[in-house]
């Protein structure tokens, strides 16, 4: 079920069998990535395969939690469940381990001035309802 | 024996009207702009043998022509889809598969009369891992690295909004422009915030209309009485990358964009140098700038100077986006075919902007979020 804000809701993702264990992780507010350990390669989005080496040979691992601010937009016209929110950055976070994903930040203005690129940032989670929680980020010393 | 593609494009048009058109569904589009292509080059529609468009209108415009053609390719990658069409169709003649192809676009972006329903709920990778965060169609996707990259190259705001400043002045050329209004950079600076760093003037349009190509052989053209010179396919590319923009390796550059650029000018055996007009597909303000370093019409950084001053306005030593673009002559929602149509009448020299002198010109366009990618080198005589 999708969180309620107003009356529109933010979309919850629907795991598959590959991600499932991605989701379960972050429900228990855990940030988890698949480690290669033919080429010793973290990896995200989770796959049955490792898409540099190919190889089935994974492993998941908890993750630092940690990344950079490495792009981002700031939306001037909500997505359902964002009315609240807008104007609102949807950001690209570079993660310690390698790969990037897709994120909100939190804890900061969504404001050009406050969203410096490269800044350090530290994974929180977001309920969607039902226990599901989204990955988010915001800024985290070192 | 060269390398150079033998094909040809010998009919080329756009549905009669373009913009509005709620009269008429997404089939009735492509079927308008069909005849409209096989009246532009005065073939018998019984000498279509092969049909290319999008998903299943292929299928749909042969039935409603009263074809069985034995070559389809319904290739869907996005906006430059109908490059992909017109390269696979290359191919396709070039080793007896087909001998005159039809390719053609139809879409009701505005009006959405019609149209085929896919979107919705599910759990593919993109709705899983970047729709939860507030996506809200392309505007707030699509140009999600360019803060990054005028981090990294200088970019000013003022520059990109030089980008659609610059169309403008070409759409006032162009009596079927949908934007025809001259603007300034502070028109779009001034202009409603649609996803920072993009303003609304930044955005393409939202609108009705397709267009249609017939591809043949060179020699086939060459034996015919057609009413405009043959358009040849000297060289053509295509490439597609992540389909996530989230997964962009880097984000100031579009590797699919610089694959597909390297493949059509090898083939064409020239390079950017030799090129004298050009279209760059332009959902977005930045998406020119990203195309003229990675084909290599300028070095990394250079684009945005290089629009701001002028280059690629009318009178420019490289006119660019001669239409006015998807930013202000028309985009539909898959604008490739816009693209290659304007090309088409620059070589002809039937373009209402009419570039003098055309005798290469290069079609770019972009599929999904730099998820895929196509060029075409056309020219108005066989390359010696």
């Amino acid at each position: 079920m999708d969180v309620v804000t107003g009356n529109r809701t933010k979309l919850a993702p629907q795991a598959t069998p590959e991600t499932q264990p991605f989701w379960d992780a972050c429900r228990d507010g855990v940030l988890m990535l698949q480690w290669c350990r033919r080429c010793s390669t973290a990896f995200f989005p989770p796959s049955l395969y490792c898409p540099r080496c190919v190889s089935d040979d994974g492993e998941w691992r908890v993750a630092s939690g940690r990344g950079r601010l490495h792009t981002y937009v700031i939306a001037h016209r909500a997505a359902p469940g964002f009315e609240a929110e807008v104007p609102y950055a949807i950001a690209i976070v570079e993660l310690d381990e390698g790969p990037r994903m897709m994120s909100n930040i939190v804890g900061i203005p969504n404001t050009p001035d406050h969203l410096v690129l490269d800044m350090e940032l530290r994974v929180a989670f977001e309920s969607r309802g039902d226990g599901v929680q989204v990955p988010v980020f915001g800024p985290g010393d070192r | 024996m060269s390398r150079r593609s033998g094909a040809a494009i010998i009919g080329a048009a756009e549905t009669t009207e373009l913009g509005r058109i709620p009269h008429m569904s997404e089939l009735s589009l492509h079927l308008d702009a069909a005849r409209n292509a096989i009246a532009d080059c005065g073939i018998d529609v019984s000498d279509i043998d092969g049909v290319a468009g999008v998903g299943r209108y292929p299928s749909l415009v042969a039935q409603q022509l009263g074809l069985t053609p034995t070559y389809v390719d319904g290739t869907s990658v996005g906006g430059c889809s109908f490059l992909v069409h017109v390269r696979h169709a290359m191919a396709a003649i070039a080793s007896g598969l087909a001998s005159m192809v039809l390719v053609t676009h139809g879409e009701s972006g505005r009006s959405r009369v019609g149209v085929s329903g896919f979107r919705g709920a599910g759990s593919s990778p993109a709705l899983q891992f970047e729709a939860p965060y507030g996506v809200n169609g392309p505007p707030t996707m699509f140009p999600i690295g360019v803060v990054r990259y005028m981090k990294e190259f200088g970019l000013t705001h003022e520059q990109l909004a030089s980008v659609p400043v610059v169309q403008r002045q070409w759409a006032a050329r162009n009596p079927r422009a949908m934007k025809r209004e001259p603007i300034t950079v502070e028109d779009v600076l001034a202009s409603d915030l649609i996803a920072y760093p993009m303003h609304l003037l930044e955005c393409c349009l939202v609108t009705d209309g397709g267009g249609a190509l017939l591809v043949t052989s060179a020699d086939r053209a060459g034996d015919m009485d057609l009413p405009h010179p043959a358009v040849y396919v000297a060289g053509a590319g295509e490439a597609v990358g992540p389909a996530m923009i989230s997964q962009m390796d880097d984000f100031t550059t579009s590797a699919a964009f610089r694959a597909s650029g390297r493949g059509a000018f090898a083939q064409a055996e020239i390079g950017p140098g030799d090129v004298d007009h050009l279209m760059v597909y332009d959902a977005f303000a930045h998406l020119p700038i990203y195309g003229l370093e990675d084909l290599g019409f300028v070095s990394r950084g250079e684009a945005g100077p290089f629009i701001a001053d002028g280059n690629t306005a009318p009178g420019g030593r490289l006119p660019m986006n001669t239409n006015g673009g998807g930013l202000a002559y028309t985009h539909t929602g898959m604008y490739g075919m816009f693209a290659i149509q304007e090309s088409v009448r620059q070589l002809r020299g039937t373009a209402p902007a009419q570039v003098p002198d055309v005798e290469v010109s290069v079609t770019h366009g972009v599929g999904g979020m730099f998820a895929a990618a196509a060029t075409l080198v056309l020219t108005n005589h066989v390359l010696s």
